[in-house]
């Protein structure tokens, strides 16, 4: 069993498999399951990110009235016009925040790693998927490559804003789905290693601070934020680019960082943004003042 | 190692909006739901920092109540769960507790019927994952990796011979076991993680053997 990105990394390379695989035997063999029954329980999820997009993409909005539609307003934004940041990454901006849309509304999501987080990984495969053209089975393979780094995020740190800020989600979130795009445009499992390593340096100290305490704000716009983070990432690991700082070592910082965040900025809805004259009005409004 | 699938990090399929306050506070229902073993008619439920902060945009009340009833972290009824409970005549009573817990996300669950009560400390970590840290005042770590099989017994000489008797002439395998008793010759609580689900006739089993109180079982 894998516990670094070094030895996931390692273990792709002397076998010469990618990292997907690598992550398949080792569920088969923890789980005793047959790959069928592995692929199957992944097609299942992989079904819920593509109903959730659609709902997205038809419109939602929570019951607060806080989030919603944004995914809409981008989609006739690039039909409209030429987006500056390009289409591929828009169009991942647009299913990242849909997805978390209708997890706002609290319709059916897939966590990956997390519900607050679960836009980047999906927004990016479906985005990416325009141009790559993966077979199903790829794209199932997408979400064993994510969850392998995301494997050892848990396993060394922590995925969850109240144990170790936004930066252990969403930071988590876009920095797995850089790996999986390296991975998907045909890159090894070291520029896997390097895209991940880019994407959580980029969200260090990210902290969690929820408006009223909800996942809605700003916890969809960081969805959008972590989606073309990944993007970037991986066309630099793509490109040849390396981080100074190893994948394994980005990933203590982070638990380090996460350890000294207090409690006020780890998803308790009292710091940071919640903390905002209109943070502050929001949540009075939505549960009374008394709350 | 916390987390031992990558269905853990991909994963669970859930209701939204939160995975550690939505999806991990339904399973830290549904545990005590299957460890209560019938269904309740009062809960008060406890919640620690972040929980106790948060809960209410979180829907960790109603996703508590929705795991006393039973339900998988995606049913669509969960976000009804509060009036669900209420049309059972379950009723519950949610306190927000100031006191300090190693884990931010942490739930202290007391429920029952007209003859028995259980309580039961559950934290979520992350992304749907809970642990079940404490059992009716005896400390266990329980991941939930595994099937487990809980036994409350009384503290004799004998109590945990025969237990592992039955379980060896089931062929049931025992994969990791912790003994916690609160003091000499009191009751004790027995946590056995297995490899593979355990049949109801065993359970039965166990439950006639001597100093033998009660019996529960988690599917993993």
């Amino acid at each position: 069993m894998f516990r670094t990105v070094k030895e996931l990394v390692e273990i792709a390379e002397n076998e010469n498999i990618l990292i997907s695989e690598v992550m398949i035997r080792q569920e088969m063999e923890v789980k005793e399951k047959t790959r069928e029954e592995i692929y199957g329980e992944m097609e299942k999820n992989l079904q819920v990110m593509e109903n959730a997009i659609e709902d997205a993409l038809k419109g939602v909005e929570s019951v607060t009235g806080l989030t919603g539609g944004d995914a809409v307003l981008i989609q006739n934004y690039m039909k409209e016009k030429t987006p500056l940041s390009g289409n591929l990454l828009l169009d991942a901006v647009s299913k990242a925040m849909g997805t978390n849309e209708v997890n706002a509304a609290m319709g059916t999501i897939c966590a990956t790693p997390t519900a607050g987080s679960a836009g980047c990984v999906p927004g990016t495969l479906f985005a990416v998927k325009n141009q790559l053209h993966p077979t199903r089975e790829q794209m199932i393979r997408y979400l064993f490559t994510a969850g392998a780094f995301g494997f050892v995020v848990a396993n060394n740190a922590f995925i969850s804003g109240a144990a170790g800020g936004c930066q252990a989600e969403v930071g988590s979130a876009g920095a797995m789905a850089s790996a999986a795009i390296v991975e998907m445009a045909g890159g090894t499992p070291q520029q896997s290693a390097e895209a991940f390593a880019m994407t959580l340096k980029n969200m260090l100290g990210l902290v969690c601070d929820p408006v009223a305490g909800l996942v809605e704000v700003p916890c969809v716009k960081r969805n959008a934020g972590g989606s073309s983070l990944a993007i970037v990432s991986a066309d630099m690991a793509l490109a040849g680019v390396t981080s100074r700082i190893p994948c394994d070592e980005v990933i203590g910082a982070m638990y380090r960082i996460g350890k000294q965040m207090p409690s006020s900025l780890r998803e308790t809805g009292e710091g940071g943004l919640a903390d905002t004259p209109t943070g502050r009005f929001l949540k009075d409004k939505l549960f009374g003042i008394t709350s | 190692m916390k987390y031992n699938s990558v269905f853990d990090i991909i994963g669970p399929v859930m209701i939204g909006p939160s995975s550690s306050h939505t999806a991990g506070a339904a399973r830290i229902g549904k545990a005590a739901r299957t460890l209560f073993g019938k269904s309740p008619k009062w809960a008060k439920i406890y919640l620690y920092e972040s929980f106790a902060k948060t809960y209410k945009g979180h829907g960790t009340d109603f996703a508590l109540a929705g795991g006393l009833l039973g339900f998988e972290t995606d049913d669509t009824r969960m976000s009804n769960a509060l009036n669900i409970a209420k049309e059972r005549d379950f009723y519950i009573e949610f306190i927000e507790d100031s006191a300090a817990v190693d884990h931010p996300n942490t739930a202290r669950i007391v429920l029952g019927n007209e003859t028995d009560t259980l309580e039961l400390v559950g934290v979520s970590i992350g992304g749907g994952k809970v642990e079940i840290t404490e059992l009716n005042g005896f400390e266990l770590r329980l991941s939930g990796n595994h099937p487990a099989i809980l036994i409350m017994h009384n503290d004799r000489f004998g109590a945990i011979a025969s237990v592992t008797t039955i379980l060896a002439k089931h062929q049931i395998n025992i994969g990791h076991m912790e003994v916690n008793r609160k003091d000499v010759g009191k009751e004790a609580l027995m946590v056995i993680e297995v490899d593979q689900n355990v049949d109801d006739d065993v359970l039965h089993e166990l439950d006639n053997a001597e100093h033998i109180i009660q019996i529960s079982k988690i599917v993993s």
